[in-house]
């Protein structure tokens, strides 16, 4: 069970359900009231951003998304998240290795802090910069003798953001390290091979899809967090506003076309997401039909 | 492995190092800073603080439709796993896929989209108003925001133990002549129920924290439709940091238990399991 959208193999090997489970009156119900559920919460939120953001046609679309502050929301959107990600990628790597591979006491303790983010509110993630950075915060008065600026500023926003998205590339890659072992790497380094060449060259490789899914999952959370970046941002205009900030100015401006447009740009990174992983999903159920028909009986290679 | 093994793998104390200063400078500082900055209050401060009549509205809101929205979807969010996972019908790829829309989707878009689908000209809001229903700027429309926001984690906890159930359990229990609603509530539910009790708690958990998706929807009356993560926003523009810091330090201690709660339920249902 996971707090992000785990990948699931549905129907790998398994085939379709017997059309015998249940008569055919119960059966049809059942589908109606679970796709009438799917289309109110799932199909009509996403079908109504693509239809309004276009409602006054393409060619105002696209001026909105020519807008000078629009522009520089999207390029410091761009910006947060190359900067988050690759942070938290060495972090996610640096703790799976040492979770995954070693054994210690207070393991279960540690990957508990990892998932903290999970747990706390956004609004409450930006408050605690506040309080550490902010003018009347711990390291206010520093901060200001220095001329250093991190609350209503780009270190600000990149914190807020690095601190919600910790735990996603690090929770990916735990459990498939843990899962592969240790005898390949034992063997590499038995071969004489350093334990930097046997990270790149086995370790990694065995990783890489799940390292993969985590980029892309903490990609799409570092360029959509508008929470915890609302609260440390200052939202002024085409300095310190992320796209989603963007979405809830033009919101309260009344200009809802703009605010759609702006939204689309972020609706269409949560399909590319979603596509991402179910080309996971396919490429792994592929291996594992074509592992069943080698050897029947095999099991699927954790982490493939 | 066993713990006394020896572990030939080089790079422990760096990683292990780095891992440690990382978390403890990004996650567990910036809380311990909050927490210690709160003990600067006087417990009597904090208590007048964090149960003053405004907050104590905006916690009533927060847990009441956290808790709706977590209760939706612990039915409707079964029915839709249990259909994905037992019938094949047209579509059924597409709708699957899209379960995990609303964790990947960006919270401002999803308040956005539901605030213009719910409002009085949107798709739905236009129907309801007919039946005198308003749901856009009212409570029920923080429950709305909340239900899209906590549907993927009832689906997905739910799924593969649907898919792993053990079917002929429920066919010999059939064999053995048990109706369709016995074996349903004598072999199917007692199976599913510590799956549907996680997938509540994480709608839940993530629901109380929300903020994103609400403040587009809710319409934000004080004493009215005002969550708690946004009073604490109000507070800290009114510059009443000790305000806000007695509200996140309410809404973190009932994170930490609810985060307690899904650890011991997960360990519960991990029993079920194989």
């Amino acid at each position: 069970m996971s707090r992000t959208i785990p990948i699931h193999l549905d129907s790998a090997g398994r085939g379709p359900g017997p059309a015998a489970a249940g008569s055919p009156a119960v059966r049809r119900m059942l589908i109606g009231l679970a796709l009438g559920f799917a289309a109110v919460f799932l199909v009509l939120p996403l079908a109504n951003v693509l239809v309004k953001a276009l409602g006054k046609g393409v060619s105002y679309y696209q001026t909105t998304l020519s807008d000078p502050d629009m522009r520089a929301a999207i390029r410091l959107t761009l910006a947060v998240a190359v900067i988050t990600v690759p942070l938290n990628l060495v972090f996610g790597l640096a703790a799976a290795w040492a979770i995954g591979k070693h054994s210690f006491r207070g393991k279960s303790l540690l990957i508990t802090l990892i998932d903290l983010p999970f747990s706390v509110s956004p609004v409450v993630a930006g408050l605690v910069l506040v309080v550490l950075f902010g003018a009347q915060g711990y390291l206010g008065p520093w901060l200001d003798r220095h001329d250093i600026r991190i609350i209503f500023n780009l270190p600000g926003i990149v914190m807020a953001t690095v601190f919600v998205t910790v735990p996603f590339i690090a929770r990916e890659l735990i459990p498939l390290m843990q899962a592969s072992g240790n005898e390949q790497e034992e063997a590499a380094l038995t071969l004489g091979a350093s334990g930097w060449r046997t990270f790149w060259h086995v370790t990694l490789p065995s990783v890489r899809w799940g390292l993969l899914y985590g980029v892309i999952l903490c990609n799409a959370r570092a360029m959509g967090e508008f929470g915890a970046v609302s609260v440390v941002s200052g939202h002024i205009a085409g300095l310190t506003d992320t796209l989603p900030l963007q979405v809830e100015k033009l919101y309260h401006e009344y200009n809802q076309t703009g605010a759609f447009a702006a939204a689309s740009l972020l609706a269409m990174l949560a399909l590319v997401t979603l596509g991402f992983k179910a080309l996971l999903e396919w490429r792994i159920r592929r291996r594992y039909e074509r592992g069943q028909r080698a050897a029947p009986s095999g099991r699927m290679e954790a982490g493939a | 492995m066993p713990a006394t093994r020896f572990n030939p793998l080089p790079g422990f104390g760096l990683t292990m190092g780095y891992t440690l200063v990382y978390v403890g400078v990004i996650v567990v500082l910036p809380l311990a800073a909050l927490l210690v900055r709160t003990l600067d209050l006087t417990p009597a401060d904090f208590w007048r603080l964090a149960t003053d009549p405004r907050a104590m509205a905006s916690y009533r809101l927060t847990f009441g439709a956290s808790l709706a929205a977590a209760g939706v979807n612990a039915l409707f969010g079964t029915l839709l796993a249990w259909v994905l996972a037992r019938y094949r019908f047209p579509g059924r790829g597409l709708v699957d896929a899209l379960v995990d829309f609303p964790f990947a989707l960006p919270t401002a878009v999803a308040g956005l989209t539901l605030a213009d689908l719910f409002a009085a000209e949107g798709w739905l809001g236009r129907g309801l108003a007919m039946a005198g229903i308003q749901v856009a700027f009212t409570p029920l429309g923080v429950m709305v925001a909340l239900t899209f926001v906590g549907l993927p984690f009832v689906v997905r906890t739910l799924q593969p133990v649907i898919e792993g159930f053990d079917r002929e359990l429920e066919e010999a229990a059939a064999t053995l002549g048990a109706g369709r609603w016995r074996t349903f509530r004598s072999v199917v539910a007692p199976t599913l129920l510590p799956a549907v009790l996680t997938g509540f708690a994480l709608a839940l958990a993530r629901a109380i924290g929300e903020y994103g998706s609400v403040i587009f929807i809710a319409g934000n009356k004080p004493f009215v439709s005002e969550i708690a993560p946004l009073l604490i926003v109000i507070r800290l523009e009114e510059y009443d940091y000790a305000g806000a810091m007695a509200l996140a330090v309410v809404l973190l201690a009932i994170s930490f238990l609810l985060l307690i709660t899904i650890n011991l339920l997960e360990r519960w249902s991990s029993r079920f399991r194989r």
